[in-house]
């Protein structure tokens, strides 16, 4: 049963990566991208509608973790207090950037809260790599189930250089995402960035694989315990190829569904390598937090299990009206 | 108490307090809206029910009223979802001992507010203030029912988690840690029903004095007329209505389950010191916790044994025979908190009573000196629902889970978040939400000057320019 809610978590991460990964990834390209005031204005309402909507896929994924895995939550959360109060701020920012621009109708006040929108999405898409760097790499959990790290340790080397990863992943997200939606002289500026961002991709996988190796060896070994677990690094390389036909093609849709392909591979990549830990100490040190040892009594899982396969069939059925609503017509072709 | 955990605790304090004033807005409202708009929708010249036989003229007029409303409501909205992401983290970051040992119980509604509410509540906020020409008036009403719906679900599963905080029920303790034993059990916890229907009808409390308030604005200005008879009509009936349920029978049955589940907390907000046989009901007094007794008192005989029992000599415990290290840490705050809110309570009915009698003797809309006080009634209701919760916050206190957990247990070790990093992030919490302070009311100052669209054209016909949630 703990399995299961590992997998629930994972799920509700991963979904919660593609679709707020876009808005992340339009944010933090936002002012490089937007030239000119209403093209702002085109990236901004075409998220405008639904990032909220996205946003709640942390909400709720949080809650499960909270409500499975009660232990790792407490220490995850205390343990990295500043990169999740960091997370907040930003978070904050993010959604006032967005709702504020358009209340007034004035140059500055446009241009201040795109400047914030811009600079809270792309350290958010930051953190949230160094974040899982971290977990990654381990945390100095004791015998108590607690641990600390100073900000300065949350900012280790390899942390940093996920958080680089997670940044240009979501940029390219982003950029995809344009490149399918947007109109002229935007969408083409987008479709540049996509391909530019491929080759950065690419650069940082090769780049990171031996360094995760090096602070996590099992993320490499367990796929050879598991072969049948080597179904998710495949499924992010070959999401990976395609993004790079169809960006040739021009396909931008399908593009773009490649790289929500290539971030679930990623993701599912990560929790297969880490599984059964959910919070790992650091490597060969005792005390890591396990499915088992960190989640709850059987009953609230069981029960929880019922509720959650209703209340997220009503969430796909909602998400789908309103992205229909929202993305029904096509965009003007440029 | 040792420094991290006060430092824990003011900054939940402030992130808490400042969150639910939004909340408070977007449920009440969210009625309202939805009331609104269903007289728009299914309004028509041969209804039978009288509220919704309306002219298409009418009907039109409510539409706007609904669409101005909106603009107010998407700011609130966009200011509680912010702050809200706040809260849930922190149980984490601050609480992080409560979280480990509660979260098998209290995760359920948690996350279940997160999964059932606000994904129903963010997916049709958008499309509701995309607008009705976008959606067309049919999809656009069921969108003003769903974020209703959504925003009283999302109440109703925080509620369920403070409720299980307050009088914990339907757990075994396993390993040190509180597991759910009855899923049912929680959700049917004795405390929530009353706890709910007080503070929902608290919300809408504020939402009805909030919409009366506007309208006696512009009738003092002249401005608006149209709009301004259908939010003093909706205002005064609903702040009448609501505000005699806060007190009865919500606020009375609520009370009593304090008083059986609670005693240290009914005590406190009492201000009783001696057990008592037929105790009396403080009107006005001043609590002294050194010399155990209050000060320059106004008492109604045997009232408070009557009120908690329905019996004139019913026994009522008193803080005298309960050990001070259960007491709550600040009697008198819990014991002033309480007497705000019941006394602001009474005034309120008192104001809505004579709005709805002069409504009816059509005099409301020409009476300027009942306009001046609805404009200035509606900062009261916040002070009374805020007043309301330090109640029940502080009176649980000492502990974090009644009876089950101590506060100072429940924060995160001092070894992971010590005072010094709590302090950090109370200053920056403090300067942000200053900051969110002073755009929202710029903000809503402005829909507020600008006021509701009227007569002439329709509003445009082409999807509007700009389609964020609160444009
Ligand atoms: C407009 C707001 C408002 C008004 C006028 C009142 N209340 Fe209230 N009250 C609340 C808003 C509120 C609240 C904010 O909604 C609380 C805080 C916790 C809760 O669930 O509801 C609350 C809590 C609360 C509690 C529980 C405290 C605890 O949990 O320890 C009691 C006993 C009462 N109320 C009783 C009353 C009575 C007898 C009133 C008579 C006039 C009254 N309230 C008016
Ligand atoms: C919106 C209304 C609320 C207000 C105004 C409010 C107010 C407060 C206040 C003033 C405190 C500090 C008490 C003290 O230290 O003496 C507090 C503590 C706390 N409240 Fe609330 N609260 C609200 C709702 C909730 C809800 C719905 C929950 C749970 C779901 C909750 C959980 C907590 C926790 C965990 C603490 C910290 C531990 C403690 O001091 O007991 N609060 N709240
Ligand atoms: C510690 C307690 C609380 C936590 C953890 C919490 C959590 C949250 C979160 C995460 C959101 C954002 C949802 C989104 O993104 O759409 C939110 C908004 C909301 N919360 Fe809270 N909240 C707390 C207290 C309360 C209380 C006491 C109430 C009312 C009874 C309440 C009612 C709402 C409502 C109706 C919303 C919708 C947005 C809005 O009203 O502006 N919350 N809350």
């Amino acid at each position: 049963m703990a399995t299961v809610f590992f997998i629930v978590v994972a799920f509700m991460i991963a979904t919660y990566v593609v679709l707020d990964g876009f808005d992340l990834g339009v944010g933090a390209l936002h002012r490089i991208l937007g030239r000119t005031d209403p093209e702002r204005d085109e990236a901004t309402s075409l998220i405008g509608p639904i990032w909220d909507g996205n946003e709640v896929w942390l909400i709720a994924g949080g809650g499960v973790l909270f409500l499975a895995f009660p232990k790792a939550y407490a220490a995850a959360f205390s343990g990295l207090y500043f990169g999740l109060i960091l997370v907040l701020w930003l978070l904050i920012g993010r959604g006032l950037g967005i709702e504020m621009r358009h209340q007034i109708d004035h140059p500055l006040w446009r241009a201040a809260w795109d400047t914030v929108f811009w600079l809270s999405s792309a350290a958010l898409a930051f953190v949230f790599g160094v974040a899982l760097g971290n977990v990654v790499r381990g945390v100095p959990l004791g015998p108590d189930g607690y641990f600390h790290l100073t900000l300065f340790h949350i900012l280790n080397w390899y942390a940093l250089m996920i958080g680089l990863f997670g940044l240009v992943v979501l940029s390219a997200h982003g950029a995809h995402f344009l490149a399918w939606r947007a109109t002229a002289p935007l969408a083409n500026r987008a479709r540049s960035w996509a391909r530019g961002l491929w080759c950065g991709e690419v650069l940082l996988i090769l780049g990171c694989a031996w360094p995760t190796y090096s602070v996590r060896s099992t993320m490499v070994t367990s796929f050879g315990d598991h072969p049948w677990r080597l179904v998710f690094p495949i499924l992010a390389l070959g999401a990976l190829a395609a993004e790079f036909a169809w960006q040739r093609a021009g396909r931008w849709s399908r593009a773009f569904l490649a790289s929500c392909a290539f971030i679930v591979g990623l993701l599912t990549t990560m929790a297969a390598g880490l599984y059964p830990y959910i919070l790992p100490a650091h490597e060969h040190r005792p005390y890591g937090l396990t499915v088992d040892n960190a989640a709850t009594g059987h009953h609230a899982l069981a029960v929880a299990i019922v509720w959650w396969s209703i209340a997220i069939a009503l969430a796909i059925v909602y998400f789908t009206v309103v992205y229909r609503l929202f993305f029904r017509q096509r965009p003007a072709r440029a | 108490m040792s420094s991290h955990v006060t430092v824990d605790r003011l900054q939940f304090a402030l992130t808490v307090t400042f969150h639910y004033l939004f909340p408070i807005l977007t449920m009440g409202l969210a009625l309202f809206l939805a009331y609104l708009k269903s007289v728009a929708y299914l309004g028509g010249e041969h209804r039978r029910l009288a509220l919704l036989r309306k002219t298409a003229e009418e009907r039109e007029t409510y539409d706007r009223a609904a669409d101005f409303w909106a603009k107010v409501f998407a700011v609130n909205f966009a200011v509680g979802v912010v702050t809200g992401v706040v809260m849930e983290f922190q149980f984490g970051t601050n609480w992080a001992q409560f979280s480990n040992f509660s979260g098998g119980v209290i995760g359920q509604t948690l996350a279940m507010e997160g999964t059932f509410a606000f994904f129903a509540e963010s997916a049709f906020i958008g499309a509701f203030i995309a607008g009705r020409q976008r959606l067309g008036p049919r999809m656009h009403w069921i969108a003003a029912l769903m974020v209703f719906t959504g925003s009283w679900v999302s109440g109703f599963f925080i509620i369920v988690t403070n409720a299980w905080m307050q009088h914990p029920v339907a757990y075994v303790i396993h390993g040190g840690r509180a597991q759910l034993q009855s899923f049912w059990g929680l959700l049917g916890n004795p405390w929530v029903f009353w706890q709910y229907a007080h503070n929902m009808s608290g919300a809408v409390i504020t939402g009805a004095f909030v919409l009366a308030g506007l309208g006696a604005l512009y009738t003092l200005l002249g401005r608006h007329p149209e709009f301004s008879r259908i939010c003093l009509t909706a205002g005064v009936v609903g702040a009448l209505i609501f505000s005699t349920l806060q007190i009865f029978p919500t606020g009375d049955q609520h009370a009593r389950r304090v008083a059986r589940y609670q005693p240290s907390a009914f005590a406190a907000m009492e201000g009783l010191f001696p057990t008592a046989r037929g105790a009396p009901l403080v009107i006005i007094g001043n609590p002294d916790t050194q010399r155990r007794r209050l000060e320059s008192s106004i008492e109604m005989p045997h009232f408070l044994s009557f009120l908690t029992s329905h019996r004139w000599n019913a026994t009522v415990k008193g803080l005298n025979d309960i050990p001070t290290s259960q007491w709550p840490d600040s009697v008198p705050l819990v014991y002033y908190a309480y007497h705000i809110m019941v006394g602001l309570g009474t005034i309120l009915w008192v104001m809505a009573l004579i709005g709805v009698l002069l409504l009816w003797r059509g005099r409301l809309f020409r009476s300027r000196r009942m306009m001046w006080a609805l404009l200035l009634a509606w900062p009261f209701t916040y002070i009374a629902n805020i007043a309301g919760w330090t109640v029940a916050e502080t009176g649980r206190q000492p502990w974090i889970a009644f009876h089950l957990q101590r506060t100072a247990a429940g924060a995160s070790p001092p070894g992971s978040v010590p005072a010094g990093t709590g302090i950090f992030s109370l200053l920056g919490f403090m300067g942000l939400y200053l900051l969110i302070l002073i755009l929202y009311v710029v903000l809503t100052l402005r829909i507020v000057a600008r006021g509701p669209q009227e007569g002439g054209p329709p509003a445009e016909t082409a999807p509007p320019r700009v389609a964020t949630t609160a444009s």
